[in-house]
């Protein structure tokens, strides 16, 4: 089995966001870049399959030379080799037609994404790359085990969770659930030295089409201060929510 | 030219999400000079689409479409789409909705644009306000693509009644073969309780509770409420609660009227996962837990003593108000 695993380079979740040149680009001033969560329960998942079933284990992603960090980390943590894409990332649509080539040229069997990137939150890539590929397709998975070609996928459901039953070549938008947060690796120092011998393919990317473009961003509105209500006149709470906040 | 709008129905009810992406449409259509076509499917009150701004209902009855699934539900909305010849189409932030979404995308050549919070910029060009960085920002996206797709944040542009009468038609696109290589095997879905995608009033308890066996408070406080209980990162990472209730920046996003934190300090990734909830009430022993900062209400005390005169002074309320 050859597995594909897609992932984003993101600012780590506890970064501050901010905006620069007039709110029309994410300031990355300052702010650590990671593997996107959702790729990297995804990625762990693939190095399972590859040490109990035998997969080989690439990762691709879509970005200028500065995202190489994360993708050795990816090296480390065990993926076999890698592939860059030398573009930036701005559109979902855009990096899914990226991925569909790369897919093409290595015949994998089964690609794994994150159901989103926590930074643009567009959650469309592992769709459409399906779409485009005419390949089986399940979003938030939260299990998944292959035998053969049969795939057993688990999809987080709203209120709950279904069991699927599919077949490769099979793409999934994966998150938590796949492998627990305990299961998530750090690269050793062996794992990071093996790293740097493992292969980093820069390829160029194909003419495709941007559908959407981000013009401008802003901040939530600040927020006024807390109200405070005595540990001791909890009563007032309730008075507060029913007839100052409305909601009950 | 009519926007269309995927309704979604469970077991022939309508969701609250379906009006919601229908109020939405409507305004869309109204901007556009045009009016909206809903699709349903095996929906038992397509009629009372109206309501919400709807003029038809594309009526699907298969019963192999009982139980969703994403590619047989975006080959039927691509057939509706085109015969409509629909060039907006409005989709809610629900997991069905965001399954199909980019399937339906792929197979239009469209421009997708998911979480959006408000109506339109503008049409020409075509600008809608979106959220971004789990909840930390917004974003002004222009879609350019001549088909167009948005997703509907939930409790962000709420429901508008707009009492126009709906004409029903049966519509039964032709389906292909592989629309059902991805077969649903079981459902296993909490009936009777809200969940947190929905609903409008969410509880919510962290490691300040200490373990699992404390978790009867927040669920008797959510009953007395109606609410979904939910959890912060570290409860769900130590097997107190299930994941499905970890709500943060990779978890589950709230977008509740009320969101009730107990015992929960506020780190950064579950203050923007719970962002868009609209009142925010924090309880915690910790004055200094950032949570006071981002919330509406707060109280600063000892839960196990707060939260139960809480249920109590709740359940007075109810008593009197109903």
């Amino acid at each position: 089995m050859k597995i594909l695993v897609c992932i984003s380079n993101v600012p780590d979740t506890t970064s501050k966001i901010n905006f620069t040149e007039g709110d029309t680009q994410f300031d990355t001033n300052g702010v650590q870049f990671v593997i996107n969560p959702n790729d990297e329960f995804g990625l762990t998942r693939a190095m399972w399959f590859k040490e109990k079933q035998g997969a080989t284990v690439h990762v691709v992603n879509v970005g200028g030379a500065q995202t190489e960090p994360t993708i050795r980390k990816a090296l480390a943590i065990g993926a076999d080799e890698a592939i860059r894409v030398n573009a930036e990332p701005k559109d979902g649509f855009f990096v899914a037609q990226q991925l569909a080539e790369v897919v093409k040229n290595g015949e994998y069997d089964l690609i794994i994404a994150g159901r989103e990137s926590i930074d643009y939150n567009g959650g469309m890539v592992p769709g459409i790359l399906a779409t485009l590929l005419d390949m089986n397709f399940v979003n938030t998975c939260i299990g998944l085990e292959i035998d053969g070609d049969t795939a057993t996928a688990t999809r987080e459901i709203d209120g709950g969770k279904e069991k699927i039953s599919t077949s490769l070549p099979l793409v999934i938008g994966g998150q938590k659930g796949l492998v627990e947060e305990s299961d998530l690796r750090i690269p050793n120092m062996r794992g990071i030295m093996m790293a740097r011998k493992k292969a980093l393919n820069v390829v160029e990317p194909v003419e495709a089409a941007q559908p959407t473009q981000d013009q401008k961003f802003e901040k939530p509105a600040a927020k006024g201060p807390v109200k405070l209500v005595d540990a001791g006149n909890v009563g007032e709470l309730v008075e507060l929510l029913h007839n100052e906040a409305k909601v009950i | 030219m009519s926007v269309l709008v995927y309704t979604e129905s469970l077991k022939g009810k309508f969701k609250k999400n379906a009006f919601e992406a229908a109020s939405y449409a409507h305004k869309v259509a109204q901007d556009l000079g045009t009016t909206v076509t809903a699709v349903s499917f095996n929906a038992e009150d397509d009629a009372s689409l109206g309501t919400y701004g709807v003029s038809k209902v594309l009526r699907v009855s298969d019963g192999s479409l009982a139980t969703f699934n994403a590619k047989a539900y975006a080959e039927v909305l691509a057939e509706a789409a085109k015969a409509e010849g629909a060039k907006v189409i409005i989709l809610s932030s629900s997991a069905d909705s965001k399954f199909l979404a980019p399937i339906l995308t792929a197979k239009l050549t469209a421009g997708y644009v998911p979480n959006v919070v408000a109506a339109p910029e503008s049409t020409s060009p075509f600008v809608v306000k979106r959220t971004a960085f789990s909840n930390k920002g917004f974003a002004m996206t222009e879609i350019s693509s001549d088909v167009k797709i948005i997703g509907v944040s939930s409790n962000a542009f709420g429901v508008a009644e707009n009492n126009i009468s709906a004409s029903v038609e049966d519509f039964g696109p032709s389906l292909s073969d592989k629309a059902f290589a991805v077969k649903s095997v079981e459902v296993d879905r909490v009936v009777g309780k809200a969940t947190i995608a929905d609903a409008d009033i969410v509880v919510s308890g962290g490691r300040g509770l200490k373990g699992p066996e404390n978790w009867g408070m927040v669920e008797e406080l959510a009953d007395v409420l109606g609410a979904a209980t939910a959890c912060s990162k570290p409860v769900s990472d130590m097997g107190w609660r299930p994941h499905s209730e970890h709500v943060g920046q990779t978890g589950k996003p709230v977008a509740s009227n009320l969101y009730i934190a107990i015992g929960i300090s506020g780190a950064i990734q579950h203050l923007a996962g719970i962002n868009a909830s609209k009142v925010k009430v924090v309880i915690n022993n910790d004055p200094e837990a950032p949570f006071f900062k981002a919330a509406d209400y707060g109280i600063v005390g000892d839960a196990f003593e707060v939260v139960p005169e809480l249920i109590e002074k709740l359940k007075e309320f109810k008593a009197q108000n109903t």
